[in-house]
Parts: C-alpha cells; structure tokens; sequence
C-alpha cells in the first residue's frame, strides 16, 4: 500500500513538472470531459481560454484538420485533440491515480462503443432536434433520443454492478463522458419540454445523475447554469457568439 | 480452455475487413460467419441492438461491436504483434488519425464517388487526403515498418477506393497528387495479412458499377 502511494505520488509530480496545458471555450461540454479528467487525475494545468468566432493561430496551427477544442498541450509533445482521445491519454499516463477506464477488457470495450455511440449518434440527435423545423423530425428524433436513453440504461445498470457511477464506486469513463452533457441535458428538458433522462422511464440514470452533479469533483468543472444557458442561446442563434464569456471559477 | 472467437461479418465490407487484419496479425483463429445484410440474423440483431451492423466479433461468448473499437480489443487482449503503439502519446496520435479517416476522410471520399467526380467534392476529398499523403512521412506504413491501428482503419483506402474508381470512371486518389499515398495502398494490399481479406477486384468493381448505376 506504501509503495503504491509512493508510486502515485512520483507519477502526480512528474505530471506537474511536466507542463500541461489545455486550450478550450467556456460551455463546451468536450473541454468539460478534459477539465473533469485532469481534475481526477490532480494534474496542475493552464487553461487557454479560445474565442471559437474568432480562431486563434494557436487552434489553427495546433489543429489545423479540425479546428476544434479542446487541444491538449503536454510539454515538447505535439498538441492532442478530441476529447476521449485525450482522457486516455491521461488515464495512460497516470494510470495508478484515479483509474479512468475500466481495468477489464470487455468492459473497456463496452465503455468506448458507448463512448462512440454518444458523440457520433446521441449528441447529434440532440442537436439536431434543437435546430430542426421540421416537426415530422422532431418526432422521429424525439424517439431515436428517448430509445437511446433506455439504451444507456440498461448500459449503466450492467457497468455499474449496483454502484452508483458507471465506473462502480468511483467517477469512470462514461460517467464524465456522459455526465459532462448533464447540463445540457437539463436546459433540453427545460426549453424543449422533454426529459432526455426521465425519473419514470430511466429511474437509475436519473439517480446516478443526481449523485454525479451532487460529486465534490464534478462541482469544480462543470459550467454554471447561467453559462448553459448562454451556450444554449447562441447554438440556437438568439445570441451571436459571446468570446468574453467569465471563465468559471 | 480454448478461446470461442466468432466474427459476424459480411465478405465485401471494408469495416469487417479491420478486424480480419486484426485477427491475422495475431494469428487468433476464428469462425466466420456471413451476414445477409438484407436479411439479418437474429444472432446480430441480438449481439448488436443498437446498430445492428457488422462486424460483431464475439469472444467467449461476449459480443463487441463498431471495428476499431474490437481492433483495440484485440490489441488489449492478445499480446503478440502490437497493434497500437505502447508509448501513451504515439498511441493518441494513432488514435487521431484513425478517428480522423472515419470522420473526415472517408466521408468527403463517399461524396466525391456518390457525385461521380463532381470537381469541388474531389477537391475536399483531396484536401482530407492531403493530411494522410502528409502523414506518411516517408515511411513504408503509417504504423513505420509495420503496418498499425492507422493502416487498418484505412483499408478502405487501399482498396475499395480504387475499385470505385474503376467502376465510376473518376480518379480521386490520383498517383502525381499522392505519391506517397499510392504506394502506400499498393504495400498494404500485399501484407500477408491483409492479402487473405480482400475480396477478387472484379467482384468489387462489378458491385460498384451496379452500384453507382455504371453496369
């Protein structure tokens, strides 16, 4: 036990002498999941605050395929991009601290397709169903969203063993990839008039959302209601893009 | 006990194709199992509700869906021939790029094919392109001597692409633009394990003339 501590500790101040830095913009669920993660793993960083509207050579030249935050900066190293790739990253390079991803390798698996399955089809339902007119979509979204939220139902109730996070006693992968749209998820309910995770339909998830926001860890990264909101507004055009947003405590 | 492993595949596809080099690379012995894509088993619907899609590797009995993410089980489960690189950073950048080829590349080829070679299509699809010819560096493989999750998740690339072509008439991958590209497609399609994949070249040009409406 001694000589794991010993371990963790050498590996925290190798990752603090190291230096870390992560380029991102306020509200962006993304650079939320790399903030939740180097929090975990108690990496001392610097963050670089990136006005999306107005894109930096730094973004430009550090991501020139994608333009995309968040960017992770680790000392001489070329800057990393997407957000799961990055918290891999990190769970590799500090994996005795905080442990990310799941130690099993069928668990491992099941983690990053639903991981996948979350950025390439959910999210984009979900924003999809915020920009459409269309109402005949809308329905057929509506469906596609409340069905996968059954999905990650079942999901959560098959990797959490009867724990309260995804990853079991402690904060894992899924729960800070999923767990970072929360907020959004709230707003969605509150502006649409539909509840993506909804007591009656997906009574766990519900629970687990309610133990993950009320998490010491979680409070420190994720964004307040007012810059949800914001964030909200401008995706559905009532605001132009705002760069001076406060960046949250 | 011996390892179960069963591959729910469809003889054809780029994507179950990944995890064929895959398995090879390993040496891991498998059933193969075909897939009528018009009428799916209810194994498949079973082992993939969400998307019910190939290919589904099953290990012992446990199903795992979307192909790199079974191409990165594979790697974590059998040692032998590494398929990610070991260093944390090389393997994001890996990953990257892998990620890069399914969410830009390949989709901006799709449509350059599904235009049948309109000029600003094959321009973005050359642009995308242009990353991977980059990319390559001089090296044999993405992967350096050895081909890795990168080579893999460009399969497509290296051999279906060109099929299309033929079928369509068009060239988007052309040799004076991508140089290092072509060569790279042409070493990759005769690695052993990749060889024993592919499906003859003129079924697959048969199946895209159908396709593209050129037969």
């Amino acid at each position: 036990m001694h000589q794991l501590l010993n371990h963790c500790l050498i590996q925290i101040s190798m990752a603090k002498k190291c230096e870390m830095k992560l380029l991102g913009s306020v509200g962006s669920p993304f650079v939320t999941r790399v903030k939740f993660a180097l929090k975990l793993k108690s990496i001392d960083y610097e963050y670089i605050q990136e006005d999306l509207a107005n894109k930096s050579e730094l973004l430009l030249t550090s991501n020139p395929g994608l333009q995309k935050v968040p960017v992770l900066f680790h000392a001489n190293k070329q800057p990393m991009s997407e957000s799961l790739i990055i918290i891999e990253y990190l769970d590799e390079i500090l994996p005795d601290v905080h442990p990310i991803l799941p130690s099993n390798p069928s668990d491992r698996a099941q983690s990053r397709f639903l991981a996948y399955y979350i950025d390439t089809l959910y999210c984009p339902w979900m924003k999809e169903f915020m920009l459409t007119r269309e109402s005949e979509r809308k329905e057929e979204l509506k469906r596609l969203i409340i069905e996968g939220s059954m999905m990650l139902e079942e999901a959560f109730v098959k990797l959490s063993k009867g724990k309260a996070f995804f990853g079991g006693d402690e904060i894992g992968f899924l729960d800070i990839v999923v767990g970072c749209f929360l907020g959004w998820i709230k707003f969605f309910g509150i502006i649409f008039g539909f509840n993506v995770i909804d007591e009656t339909r997906n009574p766990r998830l519900a629970q687990w959302g309610k133990s993950l926001w009320s998490h010491e860890a979680t409070r420190s990264v994720i964004p307040s209601d007012e810059i949800h909101m914001n964030f909200f507004k401008m995706l559905l055009g009532f605001l132009p893009p705002m760069p001076d947003m406060p960046i949250p405590a | 006990m011996a390892d179960e492993v069963k591959l729910y595949g469809f003889r054809g596809s780029p994507y179950g194709c990944r995890v064929e080099i895959a398995l090879n690379l390993k040496g891991i012995e498998y059933e193969f199992i075909q897939e009528d894509l018009s009428d799916k088993s209810a194994d498949l619907i079973k082992y993939n509700p969400v998307h019910k899609k190939i290919p589904v590797l099953m290990h012992n009995g446990k199903p795992i869906s979307e192909s790199l993410v079974v191409v990165e089980y594979i790697d974590d489960v059998w040692k032998g021939v590494p398929i990610l690189p070991r260093d944390a950073h090389e393997k994001a950048r890996a990953r990257f790029w892998a990620k890069f080829i399914d969410d830009k590349c390949i989709p901006a080829v799709f449509k350059a094919l599904g235009s049948h070679g309109q000029e600003q299509a094959v321009a973005e699809a050359q642009e995308q392109l242009q990353f991977l010819e980059n990319e390559l560096k001089g090296n044999k493989f993405f992967g350096g001597d050895n081909i890795n999750l990168v080579d893999i998740s460009a399969t497509y690339l290296a051999y279906w692409l060109g099929g299309a072509e033929e079928a369509i008439g068009i060239k988007v991958l052309t040799k004076d633009k991508f140089p290092k590209l072509t060569e790279w497609c042409e070493n990759f399609v005769n690695c052993q394990t990749v060889k024993d994949t592919l499906i003859p070249r003129e079924i697959l040009v048969a199946f895209y003339k159908k396709r593209f409406g050129k037969a």
